[in-house]
């Protein structure tokens, strides 16, 4: 019998990742009582576990925030939000200066300045950043830190004909404890969605991928259950990364200058151009061409420089060193190079929950900061900072007006008695067996590295059909102890992202984006969907609509 | 790629349970615990806070592992990183964690 726990808080954090750390720590200078609720343990989860090698939103002297959101904004081809993209813009340099006062080691000339790599990136050592950001959040003496609790929905109150959040359910991966959590306001900072597609290492290093393994896409699957928006799922993220290790390539390409090149030693890079998503388009087309594998070409470096990159990599892709003590290194072969699977991430793109400019989703007492939140693709590190800074002010300001819900004690009941039915299930299906058999649908029905990431109408209907089997297949898995209940409760979260994520890829009719969404069906731009998708859950099914682009200015909801 | 608690080594202090970004690390029987080597990020949070140098990280083979594997001791502000190739040649990189990334 799971044992039930009530907490009152006035804001609640989901996931003590990178966003979620740092909102706690702003709120420190109010006297607002803070919960974070983390499924793993805030020192390390997150993004940022293996730390990062630069901060690349910085914006170098010479240049002005509005130079940020332009770049952003052509990089995602206009489907993105000026007012978020300048409030970011307008901040990360005074956020770089905060994570230097906590500690962090930024590279600096003889007079002070930080060193910049072009305009938009200075370089650091960042492997200890996340254990700097966990300290932060923990010296707030009024926020608690639930750590190993996955929260798995949120509540909502109706009040006259508004509906607002007013906490969470959740359950500790450790013991068997189920938590009733009411709150003022919710900060949803739970990160993107891995795990999706079939990964370039299916078998034993099934985890060994560019975004976290362990970010299921849970905000989003939350938040479309509780009634709020989300745009752009359809703008996916893949990396081009080093074979097998996934570990970077920007590291070899920018630092020893190392170009593309195919089987026959060709440099293609300048055909197809030099943006990320161009690079794997390229790659990807000469592999379909035949003319594959593809390389960076490293050959004949130098032993100097050789041993430079397996020190770099030591400090944020340890695997790629190793393979290269295996197998011989840079300076002795070239480096093959592949894309990813597609990721759901709004640090990068511009996936994620429809904000206000506060960071205010379309339900009252939900926000959203870091990957969760979209429309300000390219906001990385020091950008999901900013928003977990903006988020926590707004949900401040909004927990000021309101009160603790009373409890719903037939809701808790409800959520109580689904997770025990998944104790006393008996299968025969596990867990696992449907995040295969769904990575695998996603793989090759809706644009997965089986198809070189194209997708059709033709496909993504099988792709529907198939994955409502699956949701209906993982109602009644079994667990055995919490943290195999934690992952069927990451099956069903991944389940519903994956359903939102095919209607918006049906519904952008054109191909804005190589790579990240190539509709097979429509292989050219459209000027008719100079607009965003978005999408709400409405009596179980996705509905998706269009809004028009926000160009300048601030946006708030009309709800 | 994954890690290996090495058993004997380990001290049972539990630090690198509470730097799994999985939770993946528990203790069982007063000893550190890797619940599922297949669901390894490969992140080395658990090396860099475990102080008897008792976790071994290795390639799987289906990434290119042949045996080669590393472990990390910590010095103060220093990271060796200790590499042992199949053959048994062992190799040392050591990190200043003062210095930025040159690239």
């Amino acid at each position: 019998m799971i044992q039930a726990e009530k907490i009152e808080t006035d804001i609640l954090i989901v996931g003590g990742g990178t966003a979620g750390c740092y909102a706690a720590a702003k709120l420190a200078a109010l006297s607002l009582r803070v919960l974070v609720a983390e499924k793993a343990n805030i020192e390390r989860s997150g993004c940022l576990a293996a730390g990062v090698n630069a901060l690349n939103a910085y914006i170098a002297p010479g240049h002005r925030p509005e130079d940020y959101v332009e770049y952003a904004r052509k990089d995602g081809e206009g489907i993105v939000r000026d007012d978020l993209l300048l409030t970011i813009a307008q901040n990360v340099n005074r956020i770089t200066e905060e994570l230097e006062a906590l500690g962090l080691v930024i590279l600096k000339d003889e007079e002070g300045r930080y060193v910049t790599r072009g305009w938009r990136n200075v370089k650091i050592n960042g492997e200890n950043i996340k254990p700097l950001l966990a300290k932060a959040a923990r010296q707030n003496k009024n926020a608690t830190v639930l750590n190993y609790v996955n929260i798995i929905d949120l509540k909502t109150v109706e009040e006259g004909t508004e509906k607002r959040v007013a906490g969470a359910w959740g359950f500790s991966t450790r013991e068997k404890i189920f938590y009733d959590i009411n709150a003022k306001a919710v900060i949803l900072a739970t990160g993107g969605a891995a795990g999706l597609y079939r990964p370039n290492n299916p078998g034993f290093s099934r985890h060994k991928m560019w975004y976290s393994p362990f970010n299921t896409g849970a905000g989003f699957a939350m938040g479309l259950r509780a009634g709020a928006e989300l745009t752009t799922l359809e703008n996916r993220f893949v990396a081009l990364r080093c074979k097998d290790t996934i570990a970077p390539t920007g590291t070899i390409a920018q630092g020893v200058g190392a170009k593309q090149v195919n089987a026959r030693g060709e440099v293609y890079e300048t055909k197809y151009g030099l943006s990320t998503p161009e690079r794997i388009y390229g790659t990807v087309e000469e592999n379909r061409a035949g003319r594959g594998p593809c390389y960076l070409h490293t050959k004949g470096i130098g032993e100097e420089k050789e041993a430079d990159l397996i020190r770099a990599y030591l400090n944020m892709a340890p695997a790629q060193t190793l393979k290269w003590v295996e197998q011989g290194g840079p300076d002795s072969r070239d480096v093959e190079i592949e894309g990813t699977e597609p990721y759901i991430v709004g640090g990068h793109t511009a996936s994620g929950f429809w904000v206000s400019t506060k960071r205010e989703t379309t339900l009252p007492g939900l926000f959203a900061a870091g990957d969760v939140a979209g429309g300000a693709p390219q906001k990385y590190v020091t950008g999901a900072l900013v928003e977990g800074e903006i988020a926590a002010g707004a949900a401040a300001e909004y927990a000021k007006d309101v009160l603790l819900p009373e409890s719903d004690e037939e809701e808790t009941r409800r959520h109580i008695a689904q997770v025990e039915a998944h104790y006393a299930s008996e299968g025969p299906l596990r867990a696992e067996e449907l995040e295969e058999a769904m990575q695998k649908i996603m793989d090759e029905y809706a644009g997965g590295l089986h198809t070189d990431y194209r997708y059709n109408e033709a496909r993504l209907a099988v792709a529907r059909e198939r994955i409502e089997v699956l949701q209906e297949a993982a109602r009644s898995l079994p667990a055995e102890d919490p943290f195999e209940l934690l992952h069927v409760y990451e099956l069903k979260e991944r389940l519903t992202v994956c359903r939102a994520l095919i209607e918006h890829l049906a519904a952008r009719q054109e191909t804005r984006w190589h790579i990240f969404g190539e509709n097979a069906d429509y292989p050219e731009r459209s000027t008719d969907f100079d607009c965003y998708i978005n999408s709400r859950l409405e009596n179980g099914e996705i509905k998706t609509l269009r809004r028009p682009l926000v160009k300048g200015g601030t946006y708030e909801h009309t709800h | 790629m994954s890690i290996r608690i090495d058993k004997p080594r380990c001290i049972g202090c539990g630090a690198c349970t509470n730097a799994c970004p999985g939770g993946l690390l528990i203790m069982q029987e007063k000893k550190a615990h890797m619940r599922s080597l297949r669901d390894c990020w490969g992140c080395t949070a658990c090396m860099k806070v475990c102080p008897a140098e008792a976790i071994t990280y290795f390639l799987g083979a289906d990434v290119g592992g042949r045996g080669s594997q590393m472990t990390l001791a910590r010095e103060g502000v220093i990271y060796r990183w200790k590499i042992q190739s199949p053959g048994g040649a062992r190799s040392e990189i050591l990190i200043d964690r003062r210095n930025s990334n040159k690239y």
